[in-house]
């Protein structure tokens, strides 16, 4: 495997930033009670991180080290500003359901993460695949628990453009099957998390701690 | 005084950082293996909470919101909204009052600092702290006091279940838990049962 598409396969799942590196669980757990919300914003997280690599990586030999952290939450911020006015314009809704997590970007540890291990000492090309890679791998992680959360929870399926599918048929409601009220409650999407590391985990060996 | 006791109690059990908006996960996460640790950078938290939610009130206040500029230039000020500049106001204040307790706390309590040393810059990039100021602004809360006594409150919220996740992490590790679970996966399910705990409190009001 050539070293680029490493980068864009990695994160996704030996590397993966959330159930591997630890990064970005704050908005991972609290988005993912709908699927259209946890795609939005995985699109949001994975496009600030992108650029926020590569001006990053450009700007990595003339950035101070001691003022580099305030350096990069401004250009972190102002970009974080950039899409949030976009989903106020385009997609009110949910930028109403995601509130304050879209903001909460700017101190997604994901973005501070990458920027710090990989842009600060990367090529901007390389930068930008990262960035790719580790917003992939944050995308199917939140995508998979939203899934799983709002399936069991509702019923349903939210897909941005497309709206409400309802997947669970009318027979089952009728034959006596209920959603589970706990799996929308914010309990539960830390368990679910849980769950898929032990799944992950159990796959791969390699990534079993030591303790 | 009955209205902030109220909100006192709800920023601590019912609207917890941790439990109910999963706000500073990377480090409640990364810094729970020992009490003593966790203790450390609950407190470190609380601190920068009670000083920056007021100091990013008084910002929204008379900076920021809408019309908020008329104490500067009068009537023509209905019209200004800044608040889209928002965040990267919050988080320059929360970037230099980090440094500013940092700096004030090596100069006055060299045996505090040497504890927290380590944790006080992690803080900036905390969203616990952003978290808070940015509900506070979508809360709109009434007065400075509120901001402070929300500040304080979502502080020991976050600093109980520090301790507690340390605690049960410090107790688990002489379990025999199945090998994939090991560690994080652990970590996540005993965080989510503590929440399930938490969600007893909801709906008490004083």
């Amino acid at each position: 495997m050539s070293k680029n598409s490493k980068l864009l396969s990695g994160p996704i799942n030996l590397n993966n930033p959330i159930t591997v590196q630890v990064l970005g669980i704050c908005s991972a757990l609290a988005v993912t009670v709908k699927l259209e919300p946890a795609i939005v914003m995985s699109v949001s997280v994975t496009a600030v991180l992108a650029l926020a690599n590569v001006i990053v990586s450009l700007l990595r030999n003339t950035i101070p080290s001691r003022i580099r952290i305030i350096v990069q939450l401004v250009i972190v911020a102002a970009l974080v500003i950039l899409v949030d006015q976009i989903l106020k314009a385009y997609l009110y809704d949910v930028s109403k359901q995601l509130s304050v997590f879209v903001g909460l970007i700017i101190t997604n540890c994901i973005i501070m993460g990458r920027l710090e291990a990989f842009a600060l000492g990367n090529k901007p090309y390389a930068s930008f695949l990262d960035g790719i890679g580790n917003g992939a791998g944050y995308a199917i992680i939140l995508i998979i628990i939203a899934a799983i959360r709002e399936l069991f929870g509702a019923g349903t399926l939210t897909f941005p453009g497309i709206g409400e599918v309802t997947i669970i048929p009318q027979a089952f409601y009728d034959f006596g099957y209920q959603n589970n009220g706990l799996v929308i409650l914010p309990p539960m999407a830390l368990i679910v998390v849980g769950i898929i590391i032990w799944v992950q985990r159990a796959k791969t060996r390699e990534l079993i701690e030591e303790v | 005084m009955q209205d902030l006791l109220n909100l006192f109690v709800r920023s601590i059990f019912v609207e917890n950082m941790v439990f109910a908006f999963f706000l500073g996960m990377c480090s409640y996460l990364a810094v729970s293996k020992t009490v003593n640790t966790a203790m450390g950078l609950g407190i470190a938290v609380t601190f920068v909470l009670v000083i920056t939610i007021p100091v990013d009130w008084a910002l929204n206040e008379y900076v920021l919101k809408k019309g908020a500029l008329d104490w500067l230039i009068g009537e023509q000020a209905a019209e200004i909204d800044l608040s889209f500049l928002s965040f990267i106001m919050f988080i320059a204040v929360i970037a230099s009052m980090v440094q500013l307790v940092e700096m004030v706390v090596e100069k006055f309590a060299p045996a505090l600092y040497s504890q927290l040393g380590i944790f006080l810059p992690l803080i900036a990039v905390n969203c616990a702290i952003l978290g808070g100021s940015l509900f506070m602004q979508e809360r709109e809360l009434a007065s400075i006091g509120e901001a402070t006594v929300y500040g304080l409150g979502s502080g020991i919220g976050w600093l109980l279940a520090i301790i507690g996740i340390a605690a049960i992490r410090e107790k688990i590790r002489y379990s025999n838990i199945p090998a994939p679970l090991r560690g994080l996966g652990i970590t996540f399910i005993a965080t989510g049962i503590m929440a399930i705990a938490f969600m007893t409190f909801m709906g008490i009001k004083l």
